[in-house]
């Protein structure tokens, strides 16, 4: 694992990178997941997921600079999206109640 | 009091041959502030029946008020005249500062002045004589005429005379040229509102738009010459320009300078309905017929006489700019006199004469006899007024008929007698019968035309001769139709007016036999109109006085008024006696032959008209039976096609552009440029249009894209600048 930890020539571990590739792939996995499916809570969830993925990233920077600041970042993010992920269900509930499903197809107004 | 001068009064002695050759400067005096009043009266009555008009007054309450103002301007201008006399210097009244502009340098040419101020000289008090004493008669008259309309139209008929009196006061009484000109519009805008009184009539309607825009076409070209004044002489108040005028120069030269005098005669052409811009005048006549008497035959229609002989000094800034006005006013004459010949409607031929006479003033004007013209221009207003007044009698009489074959007789009708009688005054007069005043003032300009050295003055003399034959041939046409041989008549269209309701009683509703229609029972002046006509008859033999006394060699009133004022400076006054022809003299000339033309065209009128009546019809169908003369009746009684040939070479022409104009304003101005323009955020936003389909994953998509492509532009950045290698 010291290999991992090690800083590497290019001012960034290997231990850095691994993490910031995990980042990209939680982010991927969130907007693929946004883009395809087609029920909000779903949605939502993946949302957050592409929101972890930056929190990872600031974990990965935190750690290339060798400061906390990336580490603090992350403690508000995860504070805000706690209190957005309550609003964000609050909303998804209006809208379930409006038209008795969580299909997002089902809000299209802007169309036209 | 105001002093005499004594330098011009010693002119006045040797009354044809006087030239005053400096125009006397004019004194200011603010003690005769009253003269405003004369304006004033006017005003208050237009805001006292315009007050009647919105409370829907249902009583002659608006004619007494307009009667009782004119008749209060008539006094002061009564008290002016007795307090000036004939040969007063002029004098200018300062009532209240209106413009005063003045930019750069302080000279002349930098300021702009014109005040509400009045200028009195005797032209002016000549003019304020006739328009206020006229104006009150005819308005008393029109308290009656009008009587079908109180409580419709009556308030605003006398507003309309009120306004006009305002302004033809304001016309004549300026004391510079913008007042003035206000004055002049001022008169255009109650012609306008008068003649469209009946403004439900669509023929009315029209005429009064006509005659409001063949008017436009004279200002214009007044506007221009007031304009051209103030260019060339720094001012445009009469007496500053005057005495520049009296300084050696006389700013003689220049090419705008000698069109300062062409401009104002078109204004004068179109005020006074002269060739070319004649043609509102007839159509005129749809107003109402004292309004035809009073601003269309007796007063407005001499503005155009008034406006050159106030400026008739500049008139000597071109040497042809007089003999313009004299053929044009000859031309004039002679062209209408063949109209009113041939036309059925005896109040249109009463108006082709009004223009007809109005030429010969113009000819007076032209060729150099101001006194000529004023005196025609005096005698005219009440002969006409009272022919118009006599025609308004009938016409309230009968129902509107106006064909003279369908009245006859009407001396022997009860209750036309007075009507019949000051007719034949008025034709006689209108035909210059011998030693009556319309002889008198019409062969002062014959005599002074005749004795015209250049510019063919004395043919033009010889064409106001045969126009006095044709001009007593139709007047009394008319008097012998109308007024004279066997009682007939056939009432007009407005037989069912309420005011012939109260007749109708009797007739036919009373009568159960009665199938169609009722019996006419014509509806006979009473004292208001007879008396206007006595009253203005005693008036007519009047004018005839001055007329007398110059033919006696004496000096007359006429004669002195004019001289004293800028009417006579700079006009060269022939010696009459000068000029022979056919071994006489321009007098015993005007003397043999006008007496010739007048009882000469009488006694035709009396052959065709009186004696042998079908021998007319007679004559017009052998006119019309050969070709190669039947063009002049059909001419003459199709006006010479010259409002048809107005429409296609002015109308047309207008009315064509206009669609032009119309089309393209419509389709590309606004078509292409303005709504075009408009469209183009509208296309552009089809265009992406089907982006926004309203599926929220679709959106997301964009964004994901869009996202990448940044990251995918600036990883490329990265790549090439080296940074990464």
């Amino acid at each position: 694992m010291t290999h991992l930890l090690a800083v590497s020539q290019y001012g960034a571990s290997h231990a850095v990178t691994i993490t910031l590739a995990m980042s990209a792939l939680l982010f991927t996995i969130g907007l693929v997941g946004f883009l395809v499916r087609r029920n909000m809570i779903l949605m939502f969830l993946c949302t957050e997921i592409m929101f972890q993925a930056a929190a990872l990233a600031f974990i990965a920077f935190g750690r290339m600079r060798m400061d906390t600041g990336g580490q603090i970042f992350v403690i508000f993010i995860l504070t805000i999206a706690a209190a957005e992920a309550a609003l964000a269900l609050g909303l998804v509930i209006l809208l379930f109640r409006r038209k008795e499903t969580l299909s997002s197809e089902a809000w299209s107004e802007l169309h036209e | 009091m105001i002093p005499m001068l004594s330098i011009t009064d010693t002119h006045a002695d040797s009354p044809a041959h006087a030239v005053v050759t400096a125009i006397v400067n004019a004194i200011p005096s603010p003690e005769l502030g009253w003269t405003g009043l004369i304006l004033l009266f006017p005003a208050i009555s237009v805001v006292l029946t315009g007050l009647c008009c919105a409370l829907r007054v249902k009583s002659k309450l608006p004619g007494w008020i307009t009667v009782l103002a004119l008749a209060g301007s008539f006094a002061l201008v009564l008290k002016l005249y007795f307090l000036r006399g004939d040969a007063g210097a002029p004098v200018v009244v300062h009532l209240w500062d209106w413009m005063n502009f003045s930019w750069g340098n302080q000279d002349k040419w930098h300021s702009l002045q014109a005040d509400v101020s009045v200028y009195v000289d005797s032209l002016t008090l000549f003019w304020l004589l006739f328009v206020t004493g006229l104006g009150t008669l005819i308005a008393i008259y029109a308290t009656e005429y009008m009587e079908a309309d109180v409580g419709k139209g009556y308030a605003r008929f006398f507003n309309g005379v009120s306004i006009f009196i305002l302004a033809m006061c304001t016309l004549v009484m300026a004391d510079n040229l913008i007042l003035m000109y206000l004055g002049w519009e001022g008169v255009g805008l109650a012609s306008y509102l008068l003649i469209g009184y009946y403004y439900k009539k669509p023929a009315a309607a029209a005429a009064g738009q006509k005659a409001f825009i063949v008017n436009r076409i004279g200002d214009l070209g007044l506007a221009v010459g007031i304009w051209l004044i103030w260019v060339n002489y720094g001012t445009i108040e009469f007496n500053t320009l005057f005495q520049v005028w009296n300084d050696a120069d006389r700013g003689v030269g220049g090419f705008d300078k000698a069109l300062i005098p062409y401009c104002l005669m078109l204004g004068a052409f179109g005020k006074s309905a002269q060739l070319p811009l004649y043609v509102w005048l007839p159509d005129a006549m749809e107003g109402p017929t004292p309004v035809s008497a009073l601003i269309h035959a007796a007063t407005m229609v001499t503005a155009g006489v008034y406006l050159i002989a106030r400026t008739y000094p500049l008139f000597t800034l071109h040497p042809d700019a007089l003999a313009t006005v004299a053929w044009v006013g000859g031309l004039t004459a002679i062209f209408s006199a063949t109209i009113g010949m041939a036309q059925y409607d005896f109040k249109r031929v009463f108006a082709y004469s009004t223009i007809s006479q109005l030429g010969y003033m113009f000819m007076g004007l032209g060729v150099g006899t101001t006194f000529g013209a004023a005196y025609h221009t005096l005698t005219h207003a009440f002969f006409k007024a009272l022919l118009f007044l006599t025609a308004g009698a009938i016409m309230h009489g009968f129902a509107g008929q106006l064909d003279l074959r369908k009245l006859s007789g009407l001396r022997k009708v009860p209750g036309f007698k007075i009507v019949s009688w000051t007719m034949l005054i008025g034709c006689l007069w209108l035909s210059a019968f011998p030693y009556s005043a319309g002889m008198l003032s019409k062969d002062v300009i014959l005599v002074q035309a005749l004795s015209g050295k250049d510019h063919g003055f004395v043919w033009l003399g010889w064409i106001g001769l045969i126009t006095a034959a044709m001009t007593a041939y139709y007047a009394f046409r008319v008097w012998f139709r109308v007024c004279a041989g066997p009682v007939f008549y056939m009432p007009g269209e407005e037989s069912h007016d309420d005011h012939d309701a109260h007749h109708d009683d009797h007739g036919a509703h009373a009568d159960p036999t009665s199938t169609t229609s009722h019996e006419f029972h014509p509806h006979a002046p009473r004292w208001a109109m007879n008396g206007v006509l006595l009253i203005i008859m005693l008036g007519a033999f009047a004018t005839g006085i001055p007329g007398y006394m110059e033919m006696r060699g004496e000096s007359n009133w006429a004669q002195v008024m004019m001289a004293h004022s800028s009417a006579f400076a700079g006009s060269v006054q022939a010696h009459v006696t000068d000029a022979v022809n056919f071994g006489m003299n321009p007098h015993q000339l005007v003397e043999v032959f006008g007496t010739a033309a007048s009882l000469g065209g009488i006694a035709i009128a009396m052959y065709f008209h009186l004696l042998q009546r079908k021998s007319a019809d007679k004559l017009r169908a052998w006119l019309l039976a050969h070709n190669s003369i039947r063009w002049i009746p059909v001419a003459m009684e199709n006006k010479w096609y010259v409002d048809e040939f107005y429409h296609a070479c002015v109308r047309g022409p207008a009315w064509i552009a206009g669609h032009i104009l119309h089309f393209t304003d419509k389709h590309v101005v606004d078509g292409l440029m303005v709504n075009g323009i408009g469209r183009i955020p509208a296309a552009l936003g089809r265009l992406f249009q089907p982006l926004y389909n309203g599926v929220l994953q679709g959106y997301a998509t964009t964004m994901a894209g869009g996202a990448a492509l940044v990251v995918a532009w600036v990883v490329y950045r990265w790549l090439t600048s080296g940074v990464g290698a």
